[in-house]
């Protein structure tokens, strides 16, 4: 009896929680599909027309390019960073390690709209003109940190003799990190990139702080939100999730099917 | 491709640990040497400044006669076979083996054969295709050896490589090892802690000990004739006689000890001729004794009861309390044929010209 009650608590726990998470987005999904003009309750049928405005929209098409191609870039950019960071702290004997290795994971303590507002402030003493590059440079000071913690955690002792082995026949430096080093890392790098991809992609207070003419999806969904609620907007928003769901899925197969195969 | 090796007065030092301190040491073209010490002994520390990855405090790596001192490993022409493998984990083992080949920017098919030449001269040549964490321990162990020898190495420096071996897959690496280095001729040097290990495969082992090297010598010299307690006591068991040189006649010395006046020959003080009045610490192997007397045994030390003994296989170990010193407890193997029980009383008889006299302390 006891048990069964036990049981009923934590199946209904099990329930509440995910509930709790994920009904805002099962909501804002169904009712991407409303035939009708308001996503509100009740659901009137079902219809694609909003997605078909979605994707007929140039603004919105323009700013979910601008969003993936500055996710990529930073990203991309971020992780390179992040590993000749950690490369560097954890292969040579530098002044202060432990001291840099804070510096360089500080920014992740610090709230994303000071770092905008740090920025901006920045790039108009610099006279740089704000743009999706600004927008870019935004996105690689907050994946920086995250890029260098996840690289760093997973260099060993064991790669370093590895390292070694490399360099004995005949590899120079910049051969033993790109045909040795970044190969071994590659699930840990490949998580870095792909974490930041996801963070770069839905991230709106750098992307409205540090843009001006040409924006990201979710400052077009914002500008969007304005004029009020409408299923469009809830149509862009699941392409969003749906985005989002496809890199973590890519995380998963690239990070944790590489684990296993390597450590075995 | 093979060539000689001369360290001169190598030092290298740890802030004020001195690892290795002014050793000197001349390695022919062609032999397999083996530097065998314990742990801490500085062995694996010369093995990098051999290889490179270490530059000495001071003091010179001549290979070939070149001074090598500062050259970085990627362009010495040492390999070396690390302990752990250390092979790449995301690269076949054709790869893996063609590994320097490539840096050495020769073409991909040349160094795919090359590599499978390699693979299959120890063993692995339909593994190619798979990769190292497919393979078992004593596997991995040859693809080390093929990648590090792909490159035709002068040296080729070995690790403990054999350390995390089971027992006869490490005689058989062994074996494999030496007939290798005889075919191909490159100078190999190999570490270890394991002194069977270096009398099976070494042409001379180097016994090092506090950064000093010991002895050198051919693995029957180093065990029959060591030239210091340390070697005598590294090298097996051994029970050490305190003794007295207390005359000299032209080319013998008279020794006293706890069994009597011992006369032995010039040559048996390995470490040089010795003084009147010096001590002396006279070892004998424990299959140096015999218990019964033949045209070589014929030296009485002492009767002996056997307090202790087991069964080894090739003999029986004995642990026994001889009558004239009691409280020193001597090993000796004796044979196994013979009928030994414990509380026995044997003679215990020796061949004087076994034994040998070194000095006293370490």
């Amino acid at each position: 009896m006891r048990q069964r009650l036990s049981s009923f608590f934590s199946w209904g726990y099990f329930i509440a929680i995910y509930a709790f998470i994920f009904l805002p987005v099962v909501v804002l999904v169904l009712f991407s599909f409303q035939d009708g003009n308001l996503p509100i309750p009740p659901f009137n049928g079902f219809t694609l027309k909003w997605y078909a405005e979605v994707f007929a929209d140039d603004k919105l098409t323009d700013a979910l390019l601008n969003s993936l191609s500055v996710a990529f870039f930073s990203s991309l950019i971020a992780c390179l960073l992040g590993f000749f960071a950690a490369y560097g702290l954890a292969r040579y004997r530098l002044p202060a390690t432990a001291f840099q290795r804070v510096l360089l994971t500080a920014p992740m303590t610090v709230s994303y709209l000071i770092i905008a507002l740090g920025l901006l402030v920045l790039f108009n003493w610099a006279g740089v003109r704000l743009s999706l590059w600004t927008v870019g440079v935004g996105h690689v000071v907050i994946n920086l940190p995250l890029c260098f913690a996840i690289i760093y955690a997973s260099m060993g002792d064991h790669q370093k003799n590895i390292e070694r082995a490399a360099r004995d026949l005949g590899a120079n430096s910049l051969q033993v990190m790109a045909l040795v080093t970044a190969p071994m890392l590659m699930p840990s790098i490949m998580a870095a990139f792909f974490l930041s991809l996801t963070f770069s992609w839905d991230e709106f207070i750098i992307a409205f702080l540090l843009s001006r003419f040409d924006v990201t999806l979710p400052v077009e969904i914002w500008s969007l939100l304005r004029s009020g609620l409408n299923p469009k907007t809830n149509a862009i928003g699941s392409v969003v999730f749906l985005m989002s769901a496809v890199l973590l899925v890519l995380l998963e197969i690239f990070v944790f099917r590489g684990k296993s195969k390597h450590d075995g | 491709m093979t060539a000689s090796l001369k360290l001169q007065n190598i030092t290298q030092k740890f802030g004020d640990f001195t690892a290795i301190d002014n050793m000197s040491l001349d390695i022919d073209a062609g032999e397999f040497i083996v530097l065998l010490g314990p742990s801490g002994c500085g062995k694996s520390t010369l093995l990098s400044i051999i290889g490179g990855f270490l530059t000495p405090s001071s003091g010179r790596v001549l290979i070939d006669d070149k001074d090598m001192t500062f050259v970085p490993p990627s362009i010495r022409p040492t390999t070396t076979m690390f302990q752990d493998y250390a092979l790449f984990p995301h690269m076949t083992l054709r790869d893996n083996v063609a590994f320097g080949l490539r840096m050495r920017s020769i073409g991909r098919t040349t160094r795919a054969s090359k590599a499978e030449e390699f693979l299959d001269m120890v063993g692995l040549k339909d593994s190619a295709n798979r990769k190292p964490h497919e393979l078992s321990g004593g596997q991995r162990q040859r693809v080390a050896l093929a990648r590090a020898l792909a490159v035709d190495p002068d040296l080729l420096l070995l690790d403990e490589p054999l350390g995390a071996l089971d027992m006869k897959l490490r005689r058989q690496m062994q074996d494999e090892l030496k007939a290798i280095q005889k075919d191909i001729g490159t100078t190999f040097i190999h570490v270890t802690h394991d002194q069977e290990e270096a009398m099976a495969i070494a042409d001379r082992i180097v016994v090092m000990n506090s950064g000093v090297i010991e002895d050198v010598g051919k693995p029957t010299d180093i065990y029959r004739y060591p030239r210091s307690k340390f070697t005598a006591g590294f090298m097996g068991e051994v029970n050490f006689i305190p003794g007295k040189v207390i005359a000299k006649r032209s080319d013998e010395y008279d020794v006293e000890t706890v069994f009597g006046i011992l006369t032995l020959p010039a040559s048996a003080f390995t470490a040089g001729t010795p003084n009147v009045g010096d001590a002396a610490s006279l070892c004998i192997r424990p299959e140096q004794f015999r218990p019964t007397a033949d045209d070589v045994y014929q030296r009485v030390l002492s009767q002996a009861d056997i307090i202790e003994g087991a069964f080894f296989g090739t003999h029986f170990r004995c642990q026994l309390k001889p009558a004239r010193s009691p409280e020193l407890v001597l090993i000796a193997h004796l044979p196994q044929t013979s009928q030994m029980q414990i509380g026995d009383s044997i003679d215990l008889l020796v061949n004087l010209a076994d034994i040998i006299a070194v000095p006293p302390s370490l």
